[in-house]
């Protein structure tokens, strides 16, 4: 009996994350400051029409719905970006935040609070959005400048740099809020806690012209990327094109990571941890990972989410402090676990 | 050596590391099939860097390579790889992966989109498990590997890849000499099956008993080509090791072995201390 991954063992790990993503998003949505009566809302859902609902099912479909929804791909989204760059990292501490592109968005995003004349809103799209975009997308473009080489990316110089320019966006993010009108600084604070409290589907549509192709890249390394562990030399030999691997991992997880950071701001510890449960569960075959990660990241950041709008209600938690206390001894765990 | 029936020809190929004068100088290398060809040198002499061109690791930017007839710039590189395995020295992974996962993931130019196994793929990755002796530990985790089961697991893996041509950089390093000997029977074995192959070793004594050719560089150009003995001579040896090598005798084949010659004054012969 051998242990290598055929279609069908895919398939069943595939299965169990799905069941897990399933329980979680079909639980999630019912629970919150506002206590929803589920009988109610499922005959209404299922019955009536849209203007016969009751205050519950209105919370139900157009605040909770999306905001779980987006609690998802987020959480997915660093997940999956964190599986990849650990790989083409070679470096298990690797996570969205290591090529400097969450910093970056949160310069642009602590910038466009600082000055509030800047406000406009384009179709769903926030000045704080734009601007973190557009931090992200100067970020990327300019640590691609500095680690391109003629053979293709250098990504002992695209670590490096990232961690840099990271450091140097947390800088100016510091700077400008030392300038900034102190008003303002809870604003700042605020978003740079990361949380998904801020949703209609209109929001969640527009992170997808930047999620769906970004992550449509990462999914189609997902057997390159099992190849790129054994460094680069071995793959090319097994037949890899090892540059547009590294390409297609830095261009898909940079829009993946901007798109999340965008509409959430920085949420720590998804993308750096659960990779590794989802390794020490199912192995180190990256076509497991990579759908495990995201289904499992999604789903933990909902189940967050779900808990931030409890424990302190009638308010809300940032969602990134709640990931950041289980993250963080979850990690040290492991940690001691593999000492 | 007759470049027309070789699987792999390179032809007056140069290469330059953008950071040093170091040159590789028009380096001609034919491998034919089920020869093993010998790649030896000082530190630094090219050897690698040779072999990397060849396998299309390095860019070739002057000469001209041919891979079973064709020039190697019209393969894809996973077309390539179907034909052409390549072992780099020392493989380390960044995850604790299992022994048949990393051999099964030479099936890789064989197969599309995922990747996933078929039954043939199956009984090719036992094949190479059972070939390399490493069937033994299929389950095993390569950090329970000792340095050798480990270089036979990458072996393994490049052989999965069902190649024609085989290319090989120092792979015995770190092994003990029983697996030294064993890993160059193996290639004897795949040269027997009719599989080319080219390896870069230090160890000029199992190049002398096991290659059929020998390429001697220094400093990015050819020294010497030749047959073992044509290569295994001591006053060439001398130009490109230094005065402290001795070639003698093997006792027992009558072949050429190297001796290194810890203090030359007092090894002259006839200075035997009782």
């Amino acid at each position: 009996m051998t242990e290598l991954l055929t279609r069908k063992k895919f398939l069943t790990a595939i299965f169990c994350y799905l069941v897990l993503t399933v329980i979680v998003l079909s639980l999630t949505p019912f629970v919150g400051s506002e206590n929803l009566d589920e009988s109610v809302i499922y005959r209404e859902l299922t019955s009536g029409t849209s203007a016969d609902w009751s205050g519950d099912t209105r919370i139900f479909v157009s605040q909770r719905i999306p905001r779980v929804l987006l609690g998802f791909l987020i959480g997915g989204s660093l997940a999956l970006v964190g599986s990849v760059f650990q790989v083409i990292f070679r470096n298990p501490l690797a996570s969205p935040a290591t090529l400097g592109v969450t910093a970056g968005g949160a310069v642009g995003a602590v910038l466009a609070i600082s000055v509030p004349a800047l406000a406009f809103q384009i179709g769903p799209i926030s000045t704080v959005q734009l601007f973190s975009l557009a931090g992200s997308a100067a970020t990327m473009f300019f640590i691609y400048l500095m680690a391109r080489r003629p053979q293709g990316l250098s990504m002992n110089t695209l670590l490096l740099a990232g961690v840099t320019v990271g450091i140097l966006a947390a800088a100016v993010s510091q700077l400008i809020r030392y300038l900034a009108n102190p008003q303002l600084l809870m604003a700042m604070d605020r978003w740079l806690m990361g949380g998904l409290d801020v949703i209609g589907y209109q929001q969640l549509g527009a992170l997808m012209p930047m999620l769906l192709p970004g992550a449509g890249l990462l999914f189609l390394q997902l057997n390159n990327l099992n190849h790129l562990s054994l460094g680069s030399e071995m793959a090319r030999g097994h037949g890899v094109d090892v540059g547009s691997v590294q390409r297609c991992c830095f261009v898909g997880g940079t829009l993946v990571t901007a798109a999340a950071v965008s509409l959430a701001g920085p949420i720590a510890f998804v993308g750096l941890v659960v990779p590794h449960i989802v390794r020490l569960v199912s192995g180190y075959d990256h076509r497991i990972v990579l759908p495990g990660a995201f289904l499992a990241g999604g789903s933990l950041l909902a189940a967050c989410d779900c808990l931030a709008r409890t424990i302190v209600a009638p308010t809300e938690m940032p969602v990134g402090i709640i990931t950041a206390i289980i993250g963080g001894p979850f990690f040290i765990l492991l940690l001691l676990r593999g000492k | 050596m007759n470049s027309d029936a070789a699987m792999l020809v390179l032809e007056d190929v140069s290469y330059a590391y953008s950071a040093g004068q170091w040159h590789l100088r028009n380096q001609h290398l034919a491998l034919p099939t089920g020869r093993i060809c010998g790649i030896i040198g000082p530190n630094g002499a090219g050897k690698s860097t040779l072999l990397k061109i060849a396998a299309g690791i390095l860019p070739c930017p002057s000469g001209k390579i041919t891979l079973a007839g064709r020039e190697m710039q019209r393969y894809s590189r996973r077309e390539m790889a179907a034909i052409l395995g390549y072992l780099p020295q020392l493989v380390g992974s960044t995850f604790d992966l299992v022994t048949e996962q990393v051999v099964a993931m030479g099936r890789y130019p064989h197969l599309s989109g995922a990747g996933f196994l078929q039954e043939r793929d199956i009984e090719i990755v036992e094949q190479c498990l059972r070939q390399t002796e490493t069937l033994a530990y299929r389950r095993r985790r390569l950090s329970e590997l000792s340095g050798g089961e480990r270089q036979r697991v990458m072996l393994a893996s490049v052989l999965a890849q069902q190649p024609k041509v085989l290319l090989l950089d120092e792979p015995t390093t770190g092994l003990d000499l029983h697996h030294q000997v064993t890993f160059f029977q193996l290639l004897k074995e795949l040269a027997n099956q009719g599989i080319a192959i080219a390896v870069v070793t230090h160890d000029l004594n199992l190049a002398g008993q096991f290659c059929d050719r020998l390429l001697l560089l220094k400093d990015g150009e050819l020294v010497k080509e030749g047959s073992i003995g044509q290569v295994i001579e001591q006053q060439i040896l001398r130009k490109c090791y230094g005065p402290e090598v001795l070639v003698s005798q093997h006792p027992l084949t009558g072949g050429p072995i190297v001796l290194p010659l810890a203090d030359i004054e007092t090894c002259q012969p006839g200075n035997h201390s009782s």
